[in-house]
Formats: structure tokens, sequence, C-alpha cells
């Protein structure tokens, strides 16, 4: 099972940002993200989106793991998210992880944290919720 | 970067007196740099207090392989980018500011291979915060892709941006 979660696919846009599967916390994949010009918004600090894209990255992940466990292959639909930013993030690798908070029958809702070097010193907070739909037939 | 693109740009936080903002001319700069460069978002078009920036489809910025419909991340940062800017327009200057806090609502899927535009309004602007909101649709205002309301911190400059 925790060899099907760090395989975790990543789609185009995750790739294309440089994030990768860092290892797998609990049964949830951590994503990493390295700094680089291309997630850069103001000089020297990440972009609030690019954060926000890891954040979501992470927050599906953890679902995905969550729903595998459960024995589900629903359709995850992102119904929205709210971002808190704490601090600025550094020219650094960011981590982020997704705790699913619950999974119900249409419903699911996760908590998703970033942070850089210091677990402690989180980048930013999130909350995310999902639409589960039967998979297509 | 010439001293136009200073001006116009914005990391050089010592600005000249009397400094006016020039969206159009802002956010083409912003759209040549780092994360937004790199996404590709052009200047659409602005107002008094909102501005409209554009995010054409690309297939590397896609979130589902099987449909190509785009990433959420790429319209998490085109409405951070435009929402941004939009407290600019509306100040007629540029201020350092950092983004205390976005929230998103998908309200439907971006279709595959169209253009995304945020159009983004600042709607009041307090001693510390100014706050925001936005649309992102592919035309059709009424037929929303995404709704975002936010509110950015304004700070100092001093060690607002590392050169």
């Amino acid at each position: 099972m925790g060899q099907a979660v760090s395989e975790y696919h990543l789609p185009p846009y995750a790739r294309s940002m440089g994030m990768e599967v860092d290892h797998v916390e609990d049964g949830a994949p951590v994503i990493a993200m390295d700094f680089a010009t291309r997630v850069m918004g103001r000089p020297g600090f990440l972009h609030g989106g690019a954060i926000g894209g890891l954040l979501e990255m992470a927050a599906h992940a953890a679902l995905r793991a969550e729903l595998e466990r459960q024995g589900s292959d629903s359709r995850i639909k992102p119904v929205n998210i709210s971002i808190e930013y704490l601090r600025g993030g550094v020219q650094e690798r960011t981590f982020a992880r997704g705790e699913v908070i619950r999974a119900g029958r249409r419903v699911a809702n996760v908590r998703v944290e970033a942070w850089q070097g210091d677990r402690s010193r989180l980048v930013a907070s999130s909350w995310m919720n999902f639409l589960l739909a039967p998979p297509k037939t | 970067m010439s001293k136009d693109e200073k001006v116009a740009g914005v990391p050089n936080t010592s600005l000249p007196e009397g400094f006016v903002f020039d969206p159009e001319r802002g956010a083409r700069w912003f759209t040549r740099h780092g994360h937004t460069g790199f996404l590709g978002m052009e200047y659409h078009d602005h107002g008094e207090d909102w501005i409209e920036l554009a995010l054409p489809w690309r297939e590397d910025l896609v979130g589902v392989e099987e449909t190509g419909v785009l990433a959420s991340g790429p319209i998490i940062s085109l409405l951070d980018n435009a929402t941004s800017m939009s407290v600019w327009t509306r100040q007629g200057t540029f201020n350092p500011q950092v983004t205390l806090d976005l929230r998103i609502d998908y309200v439907r899927a971006a279709t595959p291979g169209k253009t995304v535009i945020a159009r983004a309004e600042c709607y009041q602007v307090r001693r510390s915060m100014a706050f925001v909101r936005g649309i992102a649709h592919e035309g059709d205002v009424t037929d929303p892709i995404a709704h975002t309301a936010g509110i950015f911190m304004l700070v100092s400059s001093e060690g607002w941006a590392k050169p």
C-alpha cells in the first residue's frame, strides 16, 4: 500500500513546477518543490500561487491515498480552498502534506500545511473541500 | 532592465516622487518575470479599481491528463496576481504588500484549450489591509470558473524583496 502511495502520479502542472513526492508520512505523501525562478513572486520569495498549487497537490494526494485505503475509486473534484499565508517562503525547498479530516460519501475535507526547513514554522496553512463522484463507467 | 521598466514595474521599492502605477505597463513587467512569466500570464484590460489578466491554456499546466483540464494551481496564481495588481490600480501607486489570505471557490472546471481571464477588483483599502475579490472566466463573467475573496497586508518596503 505504501508502495502505491509513493508512486502517486503527479499531473503535468505539478511536474513542470518541479513538484515531487518526497516521502510518505503516516499514509499521506509529502510533496516537495524546490525554489526556482519559475515559482518566485516578489524578488527572492515564493509566489503565493505556487504555494497554493503545492498545497492543493498535497491535499489531492492525501485524499487519493485515503480513498485507496477505503477501496474507493471515486473521482475527486476540488470545490474550494482557503489559504492563510503565515510567513514569506524563502529560497529553499518547500514541503506540504495534507490530512484528511473526513472522507464521506459525497464530500471530503482536507487540512494542508506547507513548511520549509523548520516544520514548526509554517509558511502556509489551508483547508480544502472536494466533491467525490462515482468513477465514470 | 531599462530605467523605464523599473518605474513601470516594481521590485525597486524606493519610488520617485509623483510615481503613478500604470496597470498596463506594470502588468506587462510582471508577466515577463518569475512565476507569472513562467505561467505565461498576459495583461488584458483595466479600469479605475479593477484589472484583468489572461492565462492561455498550455499542455504543461494541465491538472487532469485524460481530459486536458487546466490545473487549479495556475488559476490560484492568476487570481493572486490579478487581485494584487487591483490594489495598486485602485491606489494609482505601488505599495509593498503580501497576501494574508485567499479563498477560492471552483464553480466549474476550465474548458480544455481555452484562455482563462481573471477580473479582479480592489473594493476597499485601509491603513494596513486591502480587500479584494475576483472572478475567473473564459470570456463571459456570468459563467465563471472560479470566485475569489482575499486580503493583502500592506507592509514596509524593508525586507519585502530580496534583490
